[in-house]
């Protein structure tokens, strides 16, 4: 496959699975904020959380200062100055896509196309009482593309670097909400097992679609350490660091080509911490301390990726016929 | 209802539909009975459909001027243009006929130049033609093709009676709007599909991919081919993506070709892969950095030397440009005799060459009845519809031919036959013209059917869809 199509198809696959985790975080966010706290400054404290998340809140604080609600929604969900915003990133879902819509079905490209344009009819009129439909929808679409990819395209290539981007986004996005809740929930451990506790856990948990997996898996009140597991370590988790290394490790054994060894090492190393570790040993370490260590490495296995597979690189390395010819001599 | 007589014609005009008597013609019966009984909201609601459809498929073209994204759909009519099976085979062979003998004049030209040895055919028309390109003297190409893809654009004045407006062999499109046009068609009017034979087209695609795969260099055993464009933001980009995808091969992009030991291969995610047939839909100016435009980031620096040399192809050939100029149109039947050693069955339009001193003098005694164009103009742009000109227009035009006649070619006014066409003000006829797409490989190919452009403007006789024309879908019935 081309490498250029392959970048094309790993960042689409990337801004489809990063519109649908700001959504995400910004649901979380709103409802969290629906819980009384009178605390001074809750507000601005509860809504940095997203900026941190998707590191545009320098951007935000030189257009609108302190962060508040309405603002931070509408910086995050719509503004397209916002390189990290939902809009910003379905635009660029839908320009990748565009520029190989021959490697794509069309399904693939009448679904990612019929989003940009009725988030454009929308986008005017949307207003807090939307938000949560707003939300929704947003996670519907991505749903719903990924359900179009996996019906419709060839398991060749396409798919791979499209699955690449998928989970090399996701694991990053999940590392991140739990990173920054885990710094918001940390001062009101004095009631830990109160109704707010309970509450905010569970919204982080609702966040990223498990509320009901923990359930099922702990039956138990939901404590941080618990949480932290689940979204770690927890390989039938879907949206979890290990099930998402668990893809980009399988799929970077699929794809061909002698050139992805040094990707391939560095997914497989990842991937192997992830399932042998404890939860007792990252808490031992502290969460946040293994946090900012898994973006860093997952940052470099991304690098390592680009330049394997998606960079252009110019010397040519097929075998020359001098060298052809005396391997059979 | 909408009778018949509903529909306004100028008599001297051909319609489509209809015979002079206001009858209407067998191929339409059935089609006029089921779409005109239609309340006129109804067929207005299938044309909103049809547009939501092209909107959704992003079925649009590019402007230029207007900002970078800039999309636009190109009207679609939901009335079809339908040819009963006789009047295609007519025209097919004609359109064969015509092909065969461009590809021969062209393989002539860069080798024996036969045709001007016999004085059919001014040298300094061929040789003295900016688009004559001297680097492809003595080049052989596989099967001696040089237009693999052929847009012939032509008109219609009477029963059996069409004219050959244009020859495009260099990079003609819309290919892409015939086939979905068809499909939107299928989708809206299914019943008018069930009770008509109308022979399809949809393997267009395997058919270029054959001629493709025909035009490969010898010895290859399973030659690899791509469609190159200039870009997501060139206007017929739509059209470049379809194409690579319905053939099932890459799309590629200058920056992703390079030049190696006279082969070009591509990047891929599997290290460099060689590349046989380029189908190319970036202008000769533009492909090669090192050959032609030095400032072109749409090209492969290389590319023409490995061309030259046999190690790719590319389709269309370099140096056709001189045979679907202006200026060398008045020869083309000249060629079909000349080549072939028959008696052209498409006709060419009577044509002035304003560099010839009588020619000019004849044009400007008469430029408003004449349609006036510039030699190596395209897409409608810039030229003068002298009945629908003011005074004012003409004038300032005159300016233009008098400072470099030889630029310029002039031709009478046709009576471009028109189609009934849902309009504003419901049904009226339209003029029409007709773009098939003639493939040559080993042997000469096309689909039954074609584009056909509808000016949607009253009177209008300009179809482009860069100056606001419209497209149908054309139909041929199966006897």
């Amino acid at each position: 496959m081309l490498s250029r199509t392959a970048d094309h198809l790993f960042w689409m696959a990337r801004y489809i699975e990063r519109a649908e985790n700001t959504a995400r975080v910004l649901d979380v966010t709103h409802s969290t904020s629906l819980l009384p706290d009178d605390s001074v400054g809750a507000e601005a404290h509860l809504w940095y959380a997203p900026l941190n998340i998707s590191g545009c809140a320098a951007g935000y604080t030189a257009k609108y200062g302190a962060a508040e609600s309405a603002a931070v929604t509408r910086f995050i969900a719509l503004d397209p100055d916002n390189p990290a915003s939902i809009y910003t990133s379905l635009m660029l879902a839908r320009e990748n896509a565009r520029a190989v819509r021959g490697a794509i079905t069309g399904e693939m490209w009448e679904s990612i196309n019929a989003t940009w344009l009725e988030l454009n009819r929308m986008s005017p009129a949307l207003s807090g009482n939307r938000l949560t439909p707003f939300f929704d929808w947003v996670k519907e679409r991505s749903h719903l593309f990924r359900g179009v990819t996996l019906g419709t395209i060839l398991k060749d290539d396409a798919l791979n670097f499209i699955r690449l981007g998928t989970f090399l986004e996701r694991a990053d996005n999940t590392a991140r909400i739990l990173d920054v809740k885990y710094h918001i929930l940390l001062p009101s451990v004095k009631d830990v097992g109160g109704a707010a506790d309970y509450y905010q856990w569970g919204a982080l948990l609702r966040s990223v679609s498990a509320f009901e997996a923990y359930r099922k898996i702990y039956r138990d009140v939901i404590s941080p350490q618990r949480v932290a597991e689940l979204l770690v370590l927890r390989a039938d988790m879907p949206r979890s660091l290990h099930a998402c290394l668990n893809e980009v490790d399988s799929t970077l054994e699929i794809i061909n080509g002698s050139t992805g060894r040094e990707a391939r090492r560095c997914a497989g190393e990842i991937h192997a911490a992830l399932h042998f570790n404890l939860i007792e040993n990252i808490f031992a370490n502290g969460l946040h301390e293994y946090l900012t260590d898994f973006l860093g490495r997952t940052d470099s296995l991304g690098k390592e990726i680009r330049s394997a597979y998606l960079a252009r690189r110019d010397e040519f390395v097929a075998p020359s016929p001098v060298r052809q010819m005396a391997q059979v001599q | 209802m909408h009778e018949s007589t509903d529909i306004l014609f100028k008599p001297a005009i051909f319609d489509e539909m209809h015979s002079p008597e206001g009858l209407v013609r067998n191929q339409y019966r059935d089609v006029a009975a089921q779409l005109f009984s239609l309340p006129l909201e109804a067929l207005s609601q299938k044309q909103r459909e049809a547009e939501v459809l092209f909107r959704r498929l992003g079925i649009t073209f590019a402007v230029y001027g207007e900002g970078a994204g800039a999309e636009r759909l190109i009207p679609f009519d939901v009335i079809p243009r339908i040819f009963g099976a006789s009047e295609w085979a007519l025209l097919g062979r004609g359109l064969k006929q015509r092909v065969q003998a461009l590809n021969a004049f062209l393989h002539d030209i860069y080798h024996a130049r036969e045709i001007i040895k016999a004085g059919l055919i001014p040298a300094h028309q061929v040789l003295g033609n900016s688009l004559y390109r001297p680097e492809m003297r003595g080049i052989d190409l596989p099967n001696q093709v040089y237009a693999h893809i052929a847009g012939i654009d032509l008109v219609r004045v009477a029963e059996n009676d069409f004219y050959v407006l244009e020859d495009n062999l260099r990079t003609p499109s819309g290919v892409s709007y015939m086939l979905e046009n068809r499909n939107t068609m299928m989708r809206l009017f299914p019943d008018l599909f069930a009770s008509h034979a109308v022979a399809p087209i949809d393997h267009y695609p395997q058919m270029l991919l054959d001629t493709l795969l025909e035009a490969a260099p010898p010895n290859v055993d399973e030659p690899v081919i791509v469609v190159m464009t200039p870009g997501a933001y060139n206007s017929a980009y739509f059209e470049h993506a379809f194409l690579a995808s319905q053939m099932g091969v890459e799309l590629v992009e200058g920056q992703d070709l390079f030049v190696h030991a006279g082969k070009v291969y591509m990047h891929t995610t599997e290290g460099p892969q060689q590349v046989h047939v380029i189908y190319r839909r970036v202008d000769d100016d533009f492909l090669d950095p090192l050959a032609f435009r030095p400032d072109s980031t749409l090209g492969v620096p290389g590319l023409m030397n490995a061309y030259c040399s046999g190690g790719v192809v590319l389709a269309n050939g370099i140096g056709t440009g001189v045979a679907d100029d202006k200026s060398t149109y008045p020869y083309v039947p000249a060629m079909i005799e000349f080549y072939l050693g028959e008696k052209p069955i498409l006709s060419n339009v009577p044509t002035w060459r304003l560099g010839k001193t009588e020619d000019l003098k004849y044009a400007l005694a008469h430029l408003p009845e004449l349609v006036v164009k510039e030699v190596q103009g395209s897409g409608g742009y810039g030229m003068l519809v002298g009945p629908a000109s003011t005074p004012e227009e003409i004038a300032a035009y005159r300016e233009r031919i008098l400072a470099a006649p030889a630029g310029f070619i002039a031709q009478p006014t046709l009576a471009l036959s028109t189609c009934p066409t849902l309009v504003e003000a419901g049904i009226a006829p339209r003029h029409v013209d007709l773009r098939p797409f003639v493939l040559s490989g080993k042997e000469i190919r096309l689909v039954p059917g074609g584009l056909t452009r509808v000016a949607l403007t009253e009177g209008s006789l300009v179809v482009n869809s860069s100056q606001g024309g419209g497209t149908k879908d054309t139909w041929v019935l199966e006897d």
